[in-house]
């Protein structure tokens, strides 16, 4: 699915990412666990095309293509999926204009017509079952005035109605009640198929009592350091990122 | 034309055409002797003066504009339609600032509104009598001024009293002269008491020849009345258009302005509206997407003169290319006018960075009891919400317009005439280039 290099990528100057390996196949779930600004975020951006950062070394291969050859709008039409950290709200643009446009591009570029409306209408209406939206948000601006919760609701409804080859989830769990968090992971899971990869980026380990990861990565100080089966999140929430950066560390030296 | 005319100014040939015409215009001699007087000692504006020191008419005025108006190009009944935003007005038609009666409605009116030649309704209607050049100050405009001493064409307008006119009035203005001219069509539209009524007005110029069209329209909303005032300008980059609107809005009266400018090399809207009878209410909408190097230049006046009113305005501005913008709102409260809501708020885009935009509200208070507010914001694209879009599958260039739109329908929404804003949709579509 996706085959990320010895990605190096830096912004305002600053490197961030610093030789990151990561390697998901067709239907995996991995986990990236990791400290505040050990670059997570970083990675999901670089991954989504994000301009600001500049990415000095490396390679991610796509589903045999160049990502980082494409524009953000070609990698989403590729099948790559960014559930933000920070949904960004956009007053005056409606949810379902927003979604139709994102649909009809994505269609266009694989050479389809646009859909029709009574199928896109119906599609909307499965979709937000799924994670429980509340039909009325729909009609509105995209995220303006929306909960914390219902922002991240939101990310998911979008990933199903875009229904990619690969998301990342950007901390779509923190900030979440346990029973949104019930909500979003049972989306997800719903959505899980054997051609279909998650890179969940998380915090905390609950949300990977719902969704539960072939792998778990930890990253830090822009590089994964540690990799292990899904047991690896539970020995992260008893003990901390103390012990792993002492191990990276003595790695280096 | 002799080789005299061509080396004199515009003024010059102005006032000459006002010495030669003057027996033949309509209404009062005497005062369009003083207004040409005043015209005389002042001359056109230049950058020197504060309301107009961002643009500088003089030096647009210097390209080259006459005062012969010459037979135009055939403009047809289907041109006439084609241009019309709504199926069901009333239209009107005003070539090179001359009311065409031939292309324009005629059928039967209903009853109450009335839409007459200017020059015929100066002489015969008591109304049009009365409110001629009463709001309308030539010493506060030289624009004003030269309009009020020459003008020769234009439109009366009137809704009688307790008279509800359903269907729009279409002002149509084309500009489409064989040579470069100063135009000059001149307004009156009086809505009586507990009339109502809606009244657009388009800007179009076709073909290469420059124009200048320096319109005027006096308004006055009277007591409970209430009259919807749309101006589109759509002119091509041979167009230049001065409007100047003063209205008077008396007790209980509610006039709303709607100014959209997606046309037109050089554009100055002078809106001033009189807020004169208590429980007057006022809303003022704007929204100007200059682009190539036009200039757009929006200056409005709100006169809170007594109590209890409330005045509410939002303009918006989206700048590409070379354009450039000006946005000068004031406000003033006068001491007896308490308990005046006024509300202000200007917000701006700018797509390039050749781009500018000169805004500057202006709020002069002296009652004490009073709520108003101001705001101006001016920015750029915001990059994370394109971002976000791109990130959907939405190209660079449809987020881009995505996001345009968006910022535009603030206004756009504020349009209750359903069909109107579909069209005003599709102008701003066609000035972004989605169809
Ligand atoms: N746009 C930016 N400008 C400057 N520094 C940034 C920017 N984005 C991230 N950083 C820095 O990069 C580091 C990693 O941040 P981030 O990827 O957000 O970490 P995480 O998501 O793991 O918490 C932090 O030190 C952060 O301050
Ligand atoms: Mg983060």
């Amino acid at each position: 699915m996706i085959s990320i290099n010895n990605l190096h990528a830096s912004v305002e100057g600053k490197e961030i990412l610093r030789g990151l390996n990561l390697e998901v196949k067709p239907g995996e779930v991995h986990a990236i666990m990791g400290p505040n600004g050990s670059g997570k975020s970083t990675l999901a951006s670089v991954l989504a095309g994000r301009e600001d950062y500049e990415v000095t070394q490396g390679t991610v291969s796509f589903n045999g293509k160049d990502l980082l050859d494409l524009s953000p709008e070609d990698r989403a039409r590729e099948g790559l999926f960014l559930a933000f950290q920070y949904p960004v709200e956009i007053p005056g643009v409606s949810n379902i204009n927003f979604l139709k446009t994102a649909i009809n591009a994505i269609r266009e570029y694989k050479g389809e017509g646009p859909m029709e409306a009574k199928d896109f209408l119906a599609l909307v209406k499965e979709k937000q079952k799924l994670v429980e939206l509340d039909g009325k948000l729909a009609g509105r601006s995209v995220n303006e005035g929306f909960s914390g919760g219902e922002k991240k609701r939101n990310e998911i409804f979008q990933m199903a109605m875009l229904e990619p080859k690969l998301a990342i989830l950007d901390e779509t769990d923190s900030g979440l009640d346990i029973d949104a968090l019930r909500i979003v992971a049972n989306g997800v899971n719903k959505l899980r198929s054997p051609e279909r990869s998650f890179i969940v980026v998380t915090h905390y380990q609950r949300l990977l009592d719902y969704i539960v990861p072939d792998v778990v990565h930890v990253l830090w100080n822009g590089r994964i350091v540690k990799s292990g089966p899904k047991e690896l999140a539970l020995e992260l929430e008893e003990k901390g990122y103390d012990w792993i950066k002492a191990e990276a560390n003595t790695v280096e030296a | 034309m002799s080789t005299a005319t061509q080396a004199m100014t515009l003024k010059e040939q102005l006032l000459e055409k006002f010495e030669t015409e003057l027996p033949s215009l309509f209404g009062e001699a005497a005062l369009r002797r003083s207004a040409a007087q005043q015209f005389e000692a002042t001359g056109f504006p230049t950058r020197k003066w504060e309301d107009y020191k961002y643009i500088n008419p003089d030096a647009v005025l210097k390209k080259g504009f006459g005062t012969r108006i010459a037979a135009f190009r055939d403009i047809t009944a289907e041109d006439v339609a084609e241009l019309s935003p709504v199926k069901d007005a009333y239209v009107f038609v005003i070539i090179n600032g001359h009311f065409v009666p031939d292309l324009s409605f005629s059928g039967e009116l209903p009853d109450g509104l009335t839409v007459e030649s200017i020059a015929d309704a100066v002489v015969s209607d008591p109304a049009a009598k009365a409110h001629y050049a009463e709001l309308a100050d030539s010493a506060a405009d030289p624009f004003i001024a030269i309009n009020t001493a020459l003008a020769d064409s234009g439109l009366f307008m009137h809704i009688a009293q307790d008279s509800v006119i359903e269907r729009p009035v279409h002002f149509l203005h084309i500009a489409t002269n064989e040579v470069s001219a100063f135009l000059q069509p001149r307004h009156l539209v009086v809505a009586e008491t507990n009339a109502q009524a809606i009244l657009i007005e388009t800007f179009e110029s076709i073909g290469p020849v420059r124009s200048f069209t320096n319109v005027l329209a006096e308004v006055v909303v009277a007591d409970n009345a209430k009259l919807d005032h749309y101006r589109l300008q759509t002119e091509n980059e041979a167009g230049h258009l001065l409007s100047t609107v003063q209205a008077h809005v008396s007790a209980n009266a509610l006039y709303n302005t709607y100014t959209f400018t997606t046309g037109g090399a050089f554009v100055r809207n002078n809106l001033n509206v009189e807020i004169a009878g208590e429980h007057a209410e006022a809303h003022l909408y704007g929204l100007y997407l200059p682009s190539g190097n036009s200039v757009v230049d929006n200056h409005t006046l709100v006169d809170h003169q007594v109590p209890n009113c409330m005045s509410n305005e939002l303009y918006k501005g989206v700048m590409y290319d070379h354009s450039q913008a000006v946005f000068n709102g004031k406000i003033y409260v006068q001491r007896d006018a308490q308990k005046t809501n006024a509300f202000q708020n200007n917000k701006n885009i700018l797509l390039s960075d050749d781009a500018s935009i000169n805004t500057k509200p202006q709020l002069e208070i002296y009652a004490d009891d009073v709520k108003c507010s101001h705001g101006t914001s001016t920015g750029r694209m915001d990059e994370e919400a394109l971002f976000y879009l791109r990130t959907r599958g939405i190209g660079e260039d449809n987020a881009r317009k995505l996001l345009v739109n968006a910022f535009a329908e603030e206004v756009v929404n504020a349009v209750p005439h359903e069909e109107l804003r579909n069209y005003i949709d599709t102008l701003i579509a066609r000035r972004m280039g989605t169809v």
